[in-house]
């Protein structure tokens, strides 16, 4: 597998410094899962905060009595959730597995139109909203603008938009300022993470007043 | 598997590191640093921690739960953790618990340290976001998937070394950026304020910001070339 539409240094490193909402982290943690160049990426990022927490002049001094209270802590026991190690999926990388399972069949749809079907998942802060998107093959997803930035990432099968084919890990960033038709290619229905940070405009299938209802 | 697969080194190129040269296999990113140094003259409280090795005193911790080498490194990363909680807008009180929290998980977590992946700082450091993010947020940060390093992976001193030199001039290319680039990449990083944030605190454009921390990152660069 080969990824050609990778993270960009600004989502990288808001991503390191913890500085993305909930939606757009699920968007980055689950194209990292697939792309080790990203993931190389991130570690750099994160060696950066090291390098600014070590070198860090301010030093904020802690109590007198901080190092024994830190040290009659040791003993303490915790509760050792020891996460079990997923098993990997061929559609759902581990990040997305904590919001909607292993098992395709058991998400819950909801029709767009021809054939397109979305499920919002669910994110706790309001930094942007998550959702699967269900293209069949050959068809295009409803022409849409965005007021914000929208990521759309490949999980199976494969779109096009303007010039550029995406496939499963490859990572679509628009703005503002673009106006996209994605059309599923290929033999497979396509299946995307798509995040946006703000409500995106179908420009023809569901008038805008709807929109609140669809959550989209 | 990027530990083995060189060309990972290029591909990252474009973000920090330097070129990749002969005979250095593997980045720092994928390295623990055992010793910090912090090159030259940044004032404050970075003076004392020259050549202390971070990472063998968490070494000792993680494979011999040894307390004295905890009590060195609560020493030297508490006071930093507390004062990155204060600059992301927590009171003295309030960051103090935090940084406790944060410290009482590099000793219950400390399996998990792998001195070939990550800095003990660089390693604390996502602990201390992590913290930061669940009390702040109050949401989520999804974690990328695991990759299986396999049965065998056991780095050796030599990477080990590399790494640390590696991460020891990212810390140098930083200090010596000028400080105004400076200031804003510890912002990003720090202040938990997104790009535009910074962009109404500033009074600046967001074009501007973004533009402003894209030519911190090229000239920090530049400086591990020569660090």
């Amino acid at each position: 597998m080969t990824i050609k539409h990778h993270l960009s240094d600004d989502l990288l490193m808001a991503y390191a410094a913890g500085n993305l909402s909930e939606a757009f982290s699920l968007a980055v943690a689950t194209h990292i899962s697939l792309c080790d160049e990203c993931r190389a990426a991130l570690a750099a990022y994160e060696a950066m905060g090291g390098a600014i927490l070590d070198g860090e002049s301010d030093l904020a001094p802690m109590s007198d009595d901080a190092l024994a209270r830190a040290m009659a802590r040791l003993d303490m026991p915790i509760p050792t959730k020891a996460a079990p190690k997923k098993p990997s999926h061929p559609v759902l990388p581990a990040p997305l597995q904590d919001y909607v399972g292993t098992d395709l069949a058991q998400i819950k749809w909801r029709s767009l139109g021809m054939g397109v079907r979305q499920a919002v998942l669910p994110t706790r802060d309001k930094g942007g909203s998550a959702r699967l998107l269900y293209i069949p093959a050959g068809q295009a997803v409803p022409d849409h603008g965005h007021r914000g930035m929208e990521l759309t990432l490949v999980l199976q099968g494969a779109f096009r938009d303007e010039a550029q084919r995406f496939a499963r890990g490859d990572i679509e960033i628009a703005t503002e300022a673009d106006e996209h038709t994605p059309v599923a290619i290929g033999d497979e229905d396509c299946i995307c993470l798509a995040v946006t940070d703000a409500p995106l405009r179908f420009n023809a299938m569901i008038p805008r007043l709807l929109q609140p209802l669809f959550r989209i | 598997m990027y530990l083995d697969d060189t060309p990972l080194y290029d591909a990252y190129t474009p973000h920090i590191a330097p070129p990749r040269r002969v005979g250095q296999s593997v980045g720092f990113w994928q390295k623990g640093a055992g010793v910090l140094t912090n090159a030259s003259g940044k004032q404050g409280g970075a003076v004392a921690m020259g050549q202390i090795d971070f990472a063998a005193l968490m070494l000792r911790v993680r494979d011999a739960q040894d307390r004295d080498a905890f009590a060195e490194i609560f020493q030297h990363f508490a006071p930093r953790v507390k004062g990155f909680l204060m600059k992301s807008g927590s009171d003295a009180a309030l960051a103090e618990e935090l940084a406790q929290d944060v410290m009482a998980t590099v000793w219950h977590k400390s399996a998990q340290f792998d001195p070939a992946r990550a800095s003990l700082a660089t390693w604390i450091f996502t602990i201390a976001r992590n913290r930061r993010v669940d009390h702040f947020r109050r949401s989520r940060r999804p974690e990328p998937e695991d990759l299986d390093w396999g049965p065998d992976y056991d780095p050796d001193a030599a990477e080990i070394y590399q790494a640390a030199e590696e991460s020891r001039r990212l810390s140098a290319a930083l200090t010596t950026l000028p400080e105004p680039q400076r200031a804003l990449i510890e912002r990003a990083y720090f202040g938990d304020l997104s790009h535009s944030e910074i962009a109404a605190q500033t009074g600046l454009p967001l074009g501007t910001i973004k533009s402003r921390i894209r030519l911190a990152l090229e000239r920090l660069r530049q400086n591990m070339n020569q660090a």
